[in-house]
């Protein structure tokens, strides 16, 4: 029996640019990516399809928009799992507007100031009264999609205007949909937001050293309450998409879509324990769950199977480095016995 | 000893007291032996699976995949009646004990060999068991009519006034009650979730009690899997959706604090008993059914907040798994 502590290397720069480039956990999942892609398109004729393939995205467009706020997220050490509520709750909230004649401009202000007021909620019962994310959100998960169920019951919404449908259904030029549109622009601005900017260093160092990172002057409660309002930020603008692409609210919207959030995040080479991970990481994991979700399907495999492979590749993705760290361990042991 | 008044335990019980002479007030038929005798036996699962969840939480993980367990191990053990009509309930018990158990080991040993945090393990395992379920049984259900009299019988037979499924539950109340308090396994529970550094000096293996309490924990839901599918007679893949976050809020209500260590049997009965009653009271008082979930939501709020000013430690966050292993 031996006792190992799990600590957290962080080496000064070792190898060269390039080498840590190939080396690392982005590279991978790249290849990954691409050997997916070429197995589907010998799977099945209808893959190399621009407009098949420009459907496809919608299979991850709405969930990586959440994911690069959640990355941040959980990059600090703490996690949001009432997004898909928060979805259900702005959507909710839209359709009731539109039931009062509320025109798109009013929908699209509602449903940003819901997520934004979800996320603060979650922030203030975080930070401010310092309990644990992992239950707050498990409790705002019930809570805001239990409000949607108040308002809706077993009802529906509908006839949201004729323009609303841009955000969901709209093309940009040729296949390249709003959505991929918006996919690109936030992914760019979380990008810079962690890698270039000093609030992205502090996000860093919180998720590694929550003390330490107060001592050095940063304002942790607060960097953690700007993370979950930008998370439910981000909820409230995929709530606009998924309602506006399917154009009515039922309480039972996006269920489960925390869970491929933070799949999603935590393929993209985020550590689930805080501290390190990267947005070009989320971006490439988005596309390898879009790829083979899209593939599955032309395949005729039914959603419910496909959340097997969710749910395997969720595990396996963190496992698989571990068995291979442990194997390792093993091998050394061996030598210098 | 005298002097030790589970102060938690005593308030959460003087508010579901409360709650019922504030029900009784208005609609007195709420109070009849009979009705309490029916809210109880309806929280008999609610309260199984808080039992494991408790055991779980108090070693500092979380089990989200107690309710995909449960329904996997249903539509098993109804799909075994359909095919064996034959087979005594007493196999049904043990095959799905055993089922459920295996699926709590699959998480406890993710959790205790490869260190991964139990909150990613269950977030996965659990749409993997629900996909399980929609392979084995091709997305059918399984119905009343094709369940055999004894599979779907057995949870409501009456004895000494009240049925198996409740007898289930004072039994598993009680086993738990000694359990905690009177095996080296339950001690090294509250060691481990309490201390787990300290609890590897004493000797105590801090992943292998882990793995023992998924593994409690999933033999309950699969306990439960079988006697819910026989109870409403009907076995498909979405029985019981959502019900793992019911089960967390009844371990949270009844103050077992999500950073382990503290909590205690009664804590949970009583947490899984409050929810039980307004679920059962809010048809009575004509509220809607859809309120349920934003109440439980709102309950599990207002209990950790509750519990965190309370507590003498401050909350720690679950993702950060006890440091130690093996």
């Amino acid at each position: 029996m031996t006792n190992t502590t799990q600590t957290r290397h962080i080496p000064d720069r070792l190898h060269s640019r390039a080498a840590r480039l190939f080396k690392s956990w982005e590279a991978l999942l790249f290849a990954v990516a691409i050997a997916i892609f070429v197995v589907n398109s010998f799977a099945s004729p209808y893959f190399l399809n621009a407009w098949n393939l420009s459907d496809a995205t919608f299979n991850f467009t709405e969930k990586a928009m959440i994911a690069f706020a959640m990355a941040l997220l959980i990059i600090s050490g703490e996690i949001d799992l009432s997004v898909a509520s928060i979805i259900a709750l702005a959507s909710t909230a839209m359709g009731l507007a539109v039931q009062y004649g509320a025109g798109t401009p009013e929908l699209v202000a509602i449903g940003l100031t819901v997520g934004l007021l979800c996320g603060a909620f979650n922030g203030v019962f975080v930070t401010i009264l310092g309990l644990p994310s992992i239950v707050v959100t498990i409790g705002t998960m019930s809570l805001f999609r239990g409000i949607s169920y108040i308002i809706l019951g077993d009802d529906a919404f509908r006839g949201y205007p004729a323009s609303f449908s841009w955000f969901g259904q709209g093309y940009i030029y040729w296949v390249f949909t709003v959505e991929m549109l918006f996919f690109v622009i936030i992914a760019v601005v979380y990008a810079v937001l962690l890698h270039k900017t000093n609030f992205g260093r502090a996000v860093y160092a919180i998720g590694n050293n929550p003390t330490g990172a107060l001592f050095s002057g940063i304002r942790v409660a607060r960097v953690k309450f700007i993370l979950f309002l930008l998370t439910g930020l981000m909820s409230g603008v995929a709530a606009i998409c998924l309602t506006s692409r399917l154009g009515s609210t039922r309480p039972s919207i996006a269920t489960g879509m925390e869970l491929e959030v933070v799949t999603m995040v935590v393929l993209g080479g985020v550590n689930i324990l805080g501290g390190s991970g990267t947005i070009p990481g989320v971006v490439i994991a988005a596309f390898v769950m879009g790829l083979v979700t899209f593939g599955l399907g032309l395949l005729n495999v039914p959603g419910i199977v496909m959340s097997i492979f969710i749910g395997l590749l969720l595990i396996g993705v963190i496992a698989l480095p571990r068995l291979w760290a442990m194997v390792s361990a093993q091998r050394k042991a061996r030598k210098i016995a | 000893m005298m002097r030790h008044i589970p102060v938690r335990e005593t308030i959460l019980a003087s508010a579901i007291l409360l709650l019922i002479v504030l029900i009784a007030s208005r609609f007195a038929g709420f109070v009849a032996p009979a009705n309490l005798a029916n809210v109880f036996n309806d929280t008999a699962p609610l309260i199984i699976l808080a039992l494991g969840q408790m055991v779980v939480i108090l070693t500092r993980c979380i089990d989200l995949s107690v309710a995909a367990n449960l329904a996997l191990t249903g539509m098993a053990v109804a799909m075994i009646n359909v095919a064996f009509p034959g087979l005594p309930i007493p196999f049904i018990l043990a095959i799905a004990v055993t089922l459920g158990a295996m699926m709590g080991a699959i998480n406890g040993v993710l959790v205790w060999k490869l260190n991964i945090p139990p909150i990613v393990v269950t977030l996965g395992t659990m749409t993997i068991f629900r996909g399980i379920i929609f392979l084995i049984s091709d997305g059918k259900w399984v119905n009343s009519h094709e369940m055999s009299p004894a599979f779907t019988g057995f949870p409501r037979a009456a004895f000494l006034g009240l049925p198996v499924l409740s007898w289930i539950a004072i039994i598993t109340v009680v086993a738990f009650g000694v359990m905690m308090s009177r095996t080296q396994f339950g001690r090294s529970i509250f060691a481990v979730g309490g201390n787990p550094h300290a609890a590897v000096y004493t000797g105590i293996n801090v992943g292998r009690t882990q793995f023992g309490a998924f593994v409690v924990s999933g033999a309950l839901a699969g306990l439960t899997g079988y006697l819910w599918v026989a109870r409403y007679a009907v076995a498909y893949v979405d029985i019981a959706g959502g019900f793992e976050l019911e089960v967390v809020a009844a371990c949270v209500i009844g103050g077992i604090s999500i950073a382990g260590g503290i909590g205690s049997v009664g804590g949970a009965v009583l947490g899984a008993i409050f929810l039980g009653v307004v679920k059962n009271a809010l048809p009575v008082v004509n509220i809607s059914p859809f309120w349920q979930l934003a109440i439980s939501g709102s309950a599990i709020l207002i209990a950790v907040a509750f519990n965190a000013r309370s507590g003498r430690t401050k909350g720690r966050i679950i993702l950060k798994s006890a440091e130690v292993t093996q």
